[in-house]
């Protein structure tokens, strides 16, 4: 797992993060509102990566976990007037526990049939949004959500506050994330995805490792979610079509997996994407579409990946393990 | 009873479609284990090229032959350009095929606009059989009928011709089949190109009953993998099985449960995969 030195590791991120800080007053309130997107999507992003990134499982219905904490807000503040202090825990909570429900069944099946029967599942939780007309309001969504009432001495009811907000979550999910990969915990998933059988010989419990990677990773989609929600003030079932879980992969392929920060980069470059793109020309669908093809082709191992491999191969660092 | 009676000829004639598109998808899956999500573009296109021939010529068997066809060509393009190398790597595959249904998505906004169409049918598959209180669609019969023709022709095919046996085998092993001189990379090619081929077909016969519409590819995509997931990948009975269970469950939920009836659709066939997760018929 060695790249260049720590240090030199921790360059980057910490002038990003300045940035984000600082940047606030001198960006126009479109590019903040589209900064804000970046940062919940990254979350969700992030999650997927755990368990893609570094787990090896690609699911095809990482959007129910987005959409259950999203409706957990729709639902909870619009009939019952609850406050962020309620939402937010039942909110990650519930994407907990379908995650934990959802994880029985995943998890019995590899591969393709991993992405089956996770895509399976996720239609299950689309197809309650979008039918179950008495609790979610079917098609038409919940809408006239208000900001999260905190305690803080300022409302969130701006933009420029609930952007830091949203870093906030951003920056909670990333410290949760990181100190879980980095930790004896995040190795053996690493191991279990370079071979089970190697990790069942040597004593560990493989299924149960890919089950915890499996609900951490819907719990921290759900904390998005929750946080998707208050953003939009609206909550939807395109919030959690096959679409979105797709998009989803997509950044997580494009920025580079098992990266963390990689697939948060790759939620802003399509965030961003989508939204310019489509200001400029009405075939921003070809264009996405381009994009999936693209990465593919032209960057398998994602951004991240792409920029290490050549700064391997430009200064003699010990060889990484592929991934 | 005559809503039980109906609503089972509704389910029925449903699935009988969904086997002419999950019929190609399941052999796609089981042969090459490519996720092809770009099965439903090829459902839409088809009927796109379907009324467009239909608008033209104003024959019907033309409007079926000439957008299977066509998208079929598409299809294969699609899998030497692309999908081929991809053998293996599901992220890969799903992400590609995705960009590929995206980019299909729009191409057809372009050309046909975003309106809903239905294809017309010839007059001699409009009207209804009537039996007393009892009602047939002719239309909804016909499609049996087609599912019915092309579920034998497919079944003798692949279990009494020397192909299909090169196909069987290919399902089963490839590299075993290729070892014994099978040409597996034009045996795939082969089926991938049916797949789509029906999979337009589907399209062009779904277009007079369904209609063509943006969105209808990712609309009627999950039912094509729930009738695969369920039968199993590679099975072509499972599809069959599949279908049947898919359209008749898809019906009923919606006629009695329509708060859950896409729960009660995807619900059954995450039961299954919990029980058995290659599908009722496959084979790991």
């Amino acid at each position: 797992m060695s790249g260049p030195a720590p240090a030199n590791r921790l360059v980057v991120p910490v002038v990003v993060l300045a940035v984000l800080l600082a940047a606030p007053p001198f960006l126009s309130s479109y590019v903040l509102t589209l900064l804000t997107q970046s940062l919940i999507y990254a979350i969700v992003a992030m999650s997927l990566d755990l368990l893609l990134g570094y787990l090896g499982l690609p699911s095809l219905g990482h959007a129910a976990y987005l959409g259950v904490g999203a409706y957990s807000v729709g639902i909870l503040t619009s009939r019952y007037g609850a406050g962020f202090g309620t939402v937010l825990p039942v909110g990650v909570g519930l994407a907990l526990i379908l995650a934990a429900v959802f994880g029985l069944l995943a998890l019995r099946a590899t591969g393709v049939y991993f992405l089956m029967i996770t895509l399976a599942l996720g239609m299950v939780a689309w197809g309650l949004a979008y039918r179950w007309v008495s609790l979610t309001q079917g098609d038409n969504g919940i809408s006239g959500l208000p900001r999260p009432d905190v305690p803080l001495p300022w409302s969130l009811a701006g933009a420029i506050p609930f952007y830091y907000f949203a870093l906030a979550g951003f920056l909670l999910a990333l410290g949760v994330l990181w100190l879980i990969v980095h930790s004896p915990f995040g190795m053996s998933l690493v191991g279990v995805r370079e071979s089970e059988t190697r990790m069942r010989t040597l004593g560990y419990h493989v299924w149960l490792h890919k089950y915890l990677g499996f609900v951490i990773s819907g719990g921290v989609a759900g904390f998005g979610g929750v946080l998707w929600a208050y953003y939009n003030g609206f909550v939807g079932p395109t919030d959690l079509d096959l679409s979105t879980s797709v998009e989803v992969l997509l950044m997580v392929a494009l920025g580079g997996r098992a990266t963390l920060l990689g697939p948060a980069l790759g939620a802003g470059i399509i965030v961003f994407l989508k939204n310019l793109v489509s200001v400029y020309t009405q075939r921003w669908l070809l264009i996405l579409g381009a994009a999936y093809i693209g990465t593919i082709v032209y960057a398998p191992e994602g951004i991240v990946g792409a920029v290490r491999r050549l700064s391997e191969a430009t200064e003699p660092a010990p060889a990484r393990p592929e991934a | 009873m005559d809503f039980w009676i109906s609503q089972v000829f509704n389910g029925i004639s449903y699935g009988a479609l969904l086997f002419l598109l999950a019929g190609g998808l399941t052999l796609i899956f089981g042969m090459m284990r490519i996720i092809n999500l770009t099965h439903g573009s090829y459902f839409l296109l088809g009927g796109y090229v379907g009324l467009t021939v239909i608008w033209r010529t104003g024959s019907f068997p033309l409007a079926i032959l000439v957008g299977a066809v066509a998208i079929a060509v598409l299809g294969v393009v699609q899998w030497r350009l692309f999908l081929h190398r991809l053998a293996g790597e599901e992220l890969g595959q799903v992400l590609t095929t995705v960009g590929f249904a995206l980019i299909f998505q729009d191409l057809a906004l372009v050309i046909w606009g975003g309106e809903p169409y239905t294809i017309p049918a010839p007059a001699a598959l409009t009207g209804a059989f009537n039996t007393g209180t009892l009602y047939f669609p002719v239309y909804r019969v016909f499609m049996i009928g087609v599912a019915a023709v092309v579920a034998v022709v497919l079944w003798f095919v692949l279990e009494r011709t020397r192909v299909g046996a090169m196909m069987r085998a290919t399902v089963d092993d490839a590299e075993m089949a290729g070892g014994v001189g099978i040409d597996v990379r034009r045996i795939s090619m082969g089926v991938f190109a049916l797949g789509a081929l029906l999979a337009a077909g589907a399209g062009v016969v779904g277009g007079a009953f369904v209609g063509v519409y943006p969105g209808a590819d990712f609309e009627i995509l999950p039912y094509a993998f729930v009738v695969v997931i369920v039968g199993g990948m590679g099975s072509l009975r499972g599809a069959l099985i599949g279908s049947l269970l898919v359209g008749l469950l898809d019906n009923f939920g919606k006629a009695l449960f329509p708060e859950f009836s896409y729960f009660t659709l995807f619900a059954p066939m995450a039961a299954i995969l919990a029980i058995r997760p290659t599908g009722l018929f496959g084979r790991a």
